[in-house]
C-alpha cells in the first residue's frame, strides 16, 4: 500500500457522505429511529419526573424543574461541541453539509439553550428569591446563548453564502473557549448555582429515584435535538437542490 | 405541590419550545420534498 493511498482513505471516508443523495437516503431512514424514540423518552421522562418522581425535602417540588433544566442545559453546552465540530469540518475540509449543519444546528442550540435560562430563571426565583444573578455559570451561558445568535446571524449576514459560513465557523471556534468556563464556574469561583450532581469520577449526589427519570429526559431531550437537526438539515439540503435545479432551468431558457 | 405556577410554567415551556422547532422543522421538511418533487419528478428524497 503506498503512502497516497494511506493518506486518501479518511478524506474519501469523511466526503462520502457529502453527497446530497447519499446522505438524503440514509438520513431519511435514520430518521424515524431517531425521532420517535426521542418522543417516547421525552413524554415518559417528563411525566416520570413530574407525577412520579420524590420531591425534595429542601427544595420541595421545585426541583421537578431539573428534569427540564439539566437536560436542556446539557445540550446548549453539546449542541455548541457539534457547532464547533462542523464549523471545524467546513473550514479544514470544506465539507459542504458541514456549513449546512452548522447553520441548521445554530437556531435548535439557541432554542435550548433559551430553555436553559428561562427554566434556571423559573426554578431560582422560588430557590434564590432573584430571577436572575450575575452568577459566574449564569453569565457565562448568557454568554453561550449570544455566541449562538452571533453564528446565526453571521450566516446571514453577507450576500455571498460561503463567506457568511466561513465568518460564522470563525466564531463557532473562537466560542469554544466559552464551554470549560461554563463547566468550571461552579469550581473557579463562588456561585450562587450548585456544583455538579453527576460526575464521571465520582457517585451521583442524587437519589437514584431522581437519577433515572433525569437520565430518561436526558436521553429523550439529546435524541430530540438530533431529529430537529436532522430534519431541519434534510430541508436545507433539499432547498440547496431545488435553488440548484431553478437556476440550472433558467440558464437553460 | 409546593411552587406549583414555576413547575407549571417550567414544564410548559419544556414541552412548547421543542415542539415549536419541531412542526417548523417537518412542515419545512414537507415543504421542500414536495417542491423539489414538482420541479423534478424522478428526485426521490
Amino acid at each position: 500500500m503506498d503512502a497516497t493511498a494511506l493518506t486518501a482513505r479518511p478524506s474519501r471516508s469523511l466526503h462520502r457522505f457529502a453527497n446530497p443523495g447519499r446522505f438524503l437516503r440514509l438520513a431519511s431512514r435514520v430518521q424515524p429511529w431517531v425521532t420517535w424514540p426521542a418522543l417516547v423518552l421525552t413524554v415518559a421522562g417528563l411525566a416520570w419526573g413530574l407525577l412520579f418522581s420524590p420531591a425534595d425535602w429542601q427544595q420541595g417540588d421545585s426541583v421537578r424543574i431539573m428534569y427540564i433544566h439539566v437536560p436542556s442545559a446539557w445540550l446548549a453546552s453539546s449542541g455548541y461541541v457539534g457547532l464547533a465540530l462542523c464549523s471545524f469540518f467546513s473550514l479544514v475540509w470544506r465539507h459542504p453539509l458541514a456549513d449546512l449543519a452548522a447553520a441548521e444546528i445554530g437556531p435548535v442550540g439557541a432554542g435550548f439553550t433559551a430553555l436553559c435560562l428561562a427554566t434556571g430563571s423559573l426554578w431560582g426565583k422560588p430557590m434564590w428569591g432573584a430571577w436572575w444573578v450575575w452568577d459566574a455559570r449564569l453569565t457565562s451561558v448568557l454568554v453561550l446563548f449570544f455566541l449562538y445568535l452571533g453564528h446565526i446571524a453571521l450566516i446571514r449576514a453577507f450576500d455571498d453564502p460561503v463567506r457568511g459560513a466561513r465568518a460564522a465557523a470563525i466564531l463557532a471556534l473562537v466560542g469554544v473557549v466559552n464551554l470549560p468556563i461554563i463547566k468550571f464556574s461552579v469550581d473557579w469561583w463562588n456561585t450562587l448555582h450548585q456544583g455538579s450532581t453527576i460526575t464521571l469520577t465520582s457517585a451521583p449526589g442524587l437519589h437514584v429515584e431522581m437519577l433515572w427519570p433525569l437520565l430518561v429526559c436526558t436521553a429523550g431531550f439529546t435524541l430530540s435535538f438530533a431529529a430537529l437537526v436532522l430534519a431541519r438539515t434534510r430541508a436545507a439540503v433539499m432547498e440547496r437542490r431545488i435553488r440548484g435545479l431553478l437556476m440550472a432551468q433558467a440558464d437553460r431558457a | 405541590m409546593t411552587h406549583l405556577p414555576f413547575v407549571v410554567g417550567a414544564y410548559a415551556l419544556g414541552i412548547v419550545i421543542p415542539a415549536v422547532y419541531a412542526v417548523s422543522a417537518w412542515t419545512r421538511l414537507a415543504a421542500a420534498r414536495r417542491r423539489l418533487h414538482a420541479i423534478d419528478p424522478r428526485e426521490q428524497p
